[in-house]
This record gives C-alpha cells, structure tokens and sequence, in this order.
C-alpha cells in the first residue's frame, strides 16, 4: 500500500514532483503576499505613531485606518 | 449600484475574511489531496500518471477564469471610471499568474511519461505560454507605471489584447491537430471523465479556487493599505 502510494507503478517521480510544485508555489506567494502586508501595515503603523493629535482626529474619521491599526491579522 | 464596491465599505469585511478562507482553504485541499493521491482509480491508459491532472486542470481552469475577470473589470472600470475595479483586478493578477504557471509546469511533467517529451510547442501549450507573457506585462506595467490614468489604461489595452487569446486556449485543441488531448469536461453536452475522477477534480477546483480568494483578499488588503499610507503623508 505504502510502496504503491510513493512509487505509483513507476510514476510516483512525475507525480510527486508535480504535486510538490503545486505546494510549493502555493506557500511562496502566500509567504510573498504576506510580507507585503506586514511592510504596509508596519508602515501605516510607524507614520499613524508621528501623527499630531489633530492628524490622528482627523484620521480617526475613516473606518477603514481604526481596521487597519487594531482588526487585521491574517 | 457601484457605490458599494468602495473600498472604504467593504474593507470591514475583506479585512477579517483571510482568516476563514485560510481554514476553509487547508480543509478542503486536504480532502482533494486524500482523494487525488490515494482514493481516485489509475487510470486504464495512463496508469497513475493520471493524477497530474489533480493539479495541472485546475490550476489552467482557474489561471483563465482570473484572465477573462480582470479584462471585463478593467474594461467596465475604464468605461465607468471605477478606480476600485483595477485595484481587484491588480490583486487578482497574482495567483492568476501563478496557477498559469503551475499549469505548464505540471503539464510539462506530466508530458514526459504521457509524450515522451517535457515541451512541445503546440497550439494549446503555445497558447498558454502566450497567456503568461500577458499576465507577465499586466504585472510588470503595475510596477513601473505610477500615474493611475496611464497605468489604467495600459493595462486595459494588455487585458484586451490578452483576452483575444483565451479562446483561442480553450478551442486549440479542436481548431489544430495537437499532442494535449481534447476537453474532457463539457458543460453543455456528457463529460467523458468517470464521476471517480470528476469528484476528485471538482473538490481541488474548489481548493485552488478558495487559495486564489486567499491571496485576491490579502493582495487587496495590501493595495488598500497602501492608498491609506499616501493618505496619511497628506494629512
């Protein structure tokens, strides 16, 4: 059972390796997208930190800069 | 009507969908990978050679479903001017690519035991080869066009060019004496795959298609943020 999931007559090799190819580009993209994200959102982060408490009034107006700063994890 | 396509409504809920996509996502490709690798029949032709194909249609189903969206959202947003629908269609682009290029590699592995060759240039993998440079300009136009009316329109007329090749994709293999085989799978006459390998199939489409949902949400998040930080230097 094992022999025949791993070798599959033969053609385990073109099998494993195209499944494997799958796996892999899907993890790098996420792991690309991801860092991305956290570059954005740290930088988002960092410049809401220097803001004057007008800017940060002002700001605070948007939703979508509370979600950023306190709602997103992926 | 497009008015609740702004990004300032929708946020609140592309910002927490990642996290139940993701689960969504693991649980269903672990189903497709039981199913692909251990549970689905051999085939009586291609032996186990025939799992590839697990992989490689979906990823080419889903790379031109990506392709023929972000042409009618480039089109419609350039007509009504939606600058939104060019940022979905900008964070489409990127898993569209990738499952384009999955689907030659793995159709490339699967044509050695099947062709006795890793390449051959036919009109269906010509053709899908095609679609990667098109999806390779739409991306690299994004990087170095930064004025958004000129990127917009760039990418609109890259779109429309590329999109005159998708059917010339899907009929290749009709219209042209090929090594691909012809589809298996139709929607409006009998398919000719075994319902053994259709349920495999169908449930990695789903997998693949909730990872493309996956990085479409996270790649907007990232674009939305990304506005929101040239706001802040405004402020």
């Amino acid at each position: 059972m094992i022999n025949e999931i791993f070798f599959m007559n033969g053609y385990g090799l073109y099998v494993w390796s195209a499944f494997l190819f799958t796996l892999l580009s899907f993890v790098s993209l996420y792991a690309l997208i991801k860092a991305q994200y956290e570059r954005e959102k740290n930088k988002f982060i960092t410049k809401f930190g220097i803001l004057n408490s007008e800017q940060v009034a002002a700001a605070e107006t948007q939703s979508i800069n509370k979600e950023i700063l306190f709602n997103i994890n992926i | 009507m497009f008015k609740y396509f702004e990004p300032n409504k929708i946020f609140s809920i592309t910002s927490k969908a990642p996290k139940y996509v993701l689960i969504l996502f693991i649980i269903v490709l672990s189903i497709g990978l039981i199913e692909a690798l251990i549970l689905s029949p051999e085939d009586y032709k291609q032996s186990h050679s025939v799992r590839i194909m697990y992989v490689h249609v979906p990823a080419a189903w889903i790379s031109l479903g990506i392709f023929s969206s972000i042409t009618a959202l480039s089109i419609i947003g350039y007509i009504f001017k939606i600058r939104n629908f060019f940022l979905i269609s900008k964070s489409l682009a990127p898993s569209g690519f990738v499952f384009n290029i999955i689907a030659l590699v793995t159709g490339s592995i699967w044509g050695k035991p099947t062709w006795g060759t890793w390449w051959a240039w036919d009109a269906r993998i010509t053709s899908m080869f095609i679609l990667a440079l098109f999806y390779l300009l739409y991306l690299i136009a994004w990087r170095i066009y930064k004025d958004d009316e000129k990127v917009f329109k760039i990418t609109s007329i890259i779109t429309i060019l590329g999109i005159i090749n998708v059917p010339i994709i899907k009929y290749s293999v009709d219209w042209w004496s090929t090594l691909h085989q012809p589809a298996s799978i139709n929607l409006l006459s009998k398919s000719s795959i075994h319902t053994s390998m259709l349920f495999p199939l169908m449930i990695m489409t789903a997998a693949f298609a909730l990872f493309s949902i996956l990085i479409f949400l996270m790649k907007y998040n990232t674009e939305l943020i990304k506005i929101k930080n040239k706001g802040l230097d405004r402020l």
